[in-house]
């Protein structure tokens, strides 16, 4: 038996345990001892993509102990491909923020990496864990380590908005919570593959059904679909940027994975979509949610709030997708976790340069960015087109999907939603490029332009975004390999 | 009549749960203060430790420590019952659940201190105000 899928976890909650010792004595070295734990911790999730791909699920017994007493990891596809795309995304993300965290966190730098760790550790657990009550925990602890991040960044507003986000988020834990006490009664069981065979013959309980509607609820609350998605903006738009750039793209992403694990593993796609008649008011809802993310999107001042508001669209999309109820759509929500992650990933490290070298990211400081930071901006343009859906970027192929999966359900009010937010994108960036484009009315109008002096973010977050970039359309150009090795055969 | 309260009355301990759960939710939504919130925040999620304590709970069962063997009496003594004791795994898990609840409430006065320190108030509105002069 190999430990790669305890050695994913456990990596990063070493490395901030030595993290936090060492940063008693000496900050700096934090650093090293954070960016060698989740080098481990990707090199452990890739050995598990390719065990899982060749010889099928992994059942991890942590410390021995057997499934119906102890906690088991349980590792398919699905898992390891999310466990890959999230360990990979914090390390590169480490490489990338070196020099954000010095700017904006001169005196806290240990701090950061412990709870950034900390962070990774509740992220790869809630991913990888097969039990109901353990994810509960793994879910509070990245809530608790982003809360503490959020409250490290602007400094009127952070704490502010951290403290709106512990509320709601509480909230939406303890609906979880309540949710599984509910399965416990019933079942007697917290293993969601022993929950799972029992269900069945629950079908008619409406203890169940009250399980399933506050699961769910608790995660919807946890990825901020629309109507509660008022802690998001704040929270990540006042968050250190070097948090920001992975509490965006994976927080949300993971919560759909936890609403996609619940609803295939646990409840079983035949009871959501056979027994009960819920489908259709979800899938209204993702629909209204991308609608209501893009208008508030086009409303913003701040390049940073508008991408936010780009999240709560996109949450609609995976949602949507996810209710389509057939494998279309699913094969779109669950691409497009992957995707979503990847492009989401790639906007924010642009911001990122540009906050290290503007300071802020009003839409109207941006003018003549082409020229100053044409790297930076060269990520942006490519990502942007990712996020519209333009082949071959890897956005048109997820969305492409879910548009063919809204056809076959006959959800035609989801795919106009669809294909309106595209166009709602577009304006939007476009909006954007046009002020980026155009040097700023300077007092020496038309004497000529002064020559642009370069001025560029760290080579590293550059290279990163070099790395981001080309991966969004290789995972692009490769969607239909990653769709029939992958997601296909989880979702027989 | 009768049967709506002896339905109350059998199942009394999820009313209960769901009464302070109410109490906790109204706190935290129509509270102008942020302690105040954070108080009704710690209700919600003891309303919650209560459902789950109240669930492992029998009738005529006792503390689940197996009692009866003392070196062997012989096998009919050794048998355990299940129904003789409580179950005792929703209460560990509420251990786990409590110290949840504890490390959150402790973030989130960490969050007030820093916010009072800002802005000296921690009324909602005043902070409102306060936000609001600052951009203008």
């Amino acid at each position: 038996m190999n430990n790669y899928p305890a050695i994913v976890v456990i990596a990063p909650l070493l490395g901030a345990l030595f993290a936090g010792i060492t940063a008693w004595v000496e900050d700096r070295f934090t650093y090293p001892i954070a960016l060698t734990a989740l080098g481990i911790a990707c090199a452990a999730a890739v050995a598990d993509l390719c065990i899982v791909l060749t010889h099928g699920p992994i059942q991890y017994k942590m410390a021995g102990w057997a499934p119906p007493m102890g906690i088991e990891y349980r590792i398919d596809a699905l898992n390891a491909m999310v466990l890959v795309l999230v360990t990979a995304i914090a390390f590169l993300n480490l490489v990338a923020s070196f020099r954000n965290v010095q700017q904006e966190t001169p005196d806290r730098t240990g701090a950061f990496y412990v709870m950034y760790l900390l962070f990774v550790v509740g992220l790869t657990g809630v991913v990888s864990t097969g039990d109901l009550f353990n994810l509960y925990v793994l879910i509070e602890i990245t809530s608790l380590s982003s809360y503490t991040m959020i409250a490290l960044g602007d400094k009127d507003r952070g704490a502010l908005a951290s403290l709106n986000y512990v509320f709601i988020g509480v909230i939406g834990a303890s609906f979880y919570l309540l949710g599984v006490g509910y399965i416990y009664i019933k079942t007697g069981t917290l293993n969601m593959a022993e929950v799972a065979t029992m269900m069945p013959a629950l079908k008619e309980s409406s203890a169940i059904l009250v399980a399933f509607i506050l699961c769910i609820l608790g995660v919807f609350i946890k990825m901020a679909l629309f109507p509660v998605h008022v802690w998001l903006p704040n929270a990540y738009s006042y968050a250190p940027v070097g948090f920001a750039r992975i509490v965006a793209p994976l927080m949300t992403k993971v919560m759909v994975y936890a609403m996609v694990r619940l609803m295939i593993t646990v409840f079983g796609l035949d009871y959501i979509f056979n027994t009960l008649d819920l489908a259709e008011g979800v899938v209204w809802m993702a629909t209204i949610a991308i609608l209501a993310g893009g208008v508030m999107a086009l409303s913003q001042k701040n390049l940073k709030k508008m991408l936010t508001y780009i999240i709560v669209c996109e949450i609609g999309y995976m949602v949507g997708g996810a209710w389509l109820g057939n494998t279309l759509g699913l094969t779109g929500a669950i691409l497009h976790i992957v995707n979503d992650a990847l492009m989401t990933f790639a906007l924010f490290l642009c911001v990122g340069n540009m906050v290290y070298r503007l300071g802020r990211v009003d839409i109207s400081d941006l003018s003549g960015l082409f020229g100053k930071m044409p790297w930076t901006m060269a990520g942006f343009v490519l990502a942007a087109f990712s996020i519209v859906g333009v082949p071959p970027t890897c956005g048109f192929f997820s969305k492409w999907y879910l548009i063919l999966g809204a056809f076959e359900a006959g959800a035609y009010h989801f795919a106009g939603a669809l294909l309106i937010s595209s166009l709602i994108c577009a304006v939007l960036f476009f909006k954007v490029f046009e002020v980026c484009f155009f040097e700023p009315m300077s007092e020496g109008h038309g004497h000529g332009h002064a020559a642009v002096t370069m001025e560029e973010a760290p080579v590293s977050s550059l290279a990163v975004l070099a790395v981001v970039s080309v991966s969004l359309i290789v995972v692009g150009v490769y969607s239909g390999t990653i769709v029939d090795t992958v997601i296909l055969p989880f979702l027989k | 009549m009768t049967e709506f309260i002896s339905l109350i009355a059998a199942k009394y301990n999820y009313w209960l749960y769901v009464i302070l759960m109410m109490i906790g939710l109204y706190a935290m939504i129509a509270k102008n203060n942020l302690i105040k919130k954070l108080v009704g925040m710690n209700i919600f999620q003891t309303a919650i430790i209560l459902f789950y304590v109240s669930i492992g709970f029998k009738h005529d069962a006792t503390i689940p420590i197996i009692q009866g063997d003392h070196g062997g009496h012989g096998a009919a003594a050794a048998a355990i019952k299940a129904a003789d004791y409580i179950n005792p795994l929703p209460h560990v898990l509420m251990l786990t659940a409590i110290v949840v609840s504890v490390a959150t409430f402790g973030v989130a006065m960490a969050l007030c201190v820093k916010i009072y320190q800002r802005y000296q108030t921690l009324e909602e509105d005043e902070l409102r105000m306060r936000l609001s002069e600052n951009k203008s």
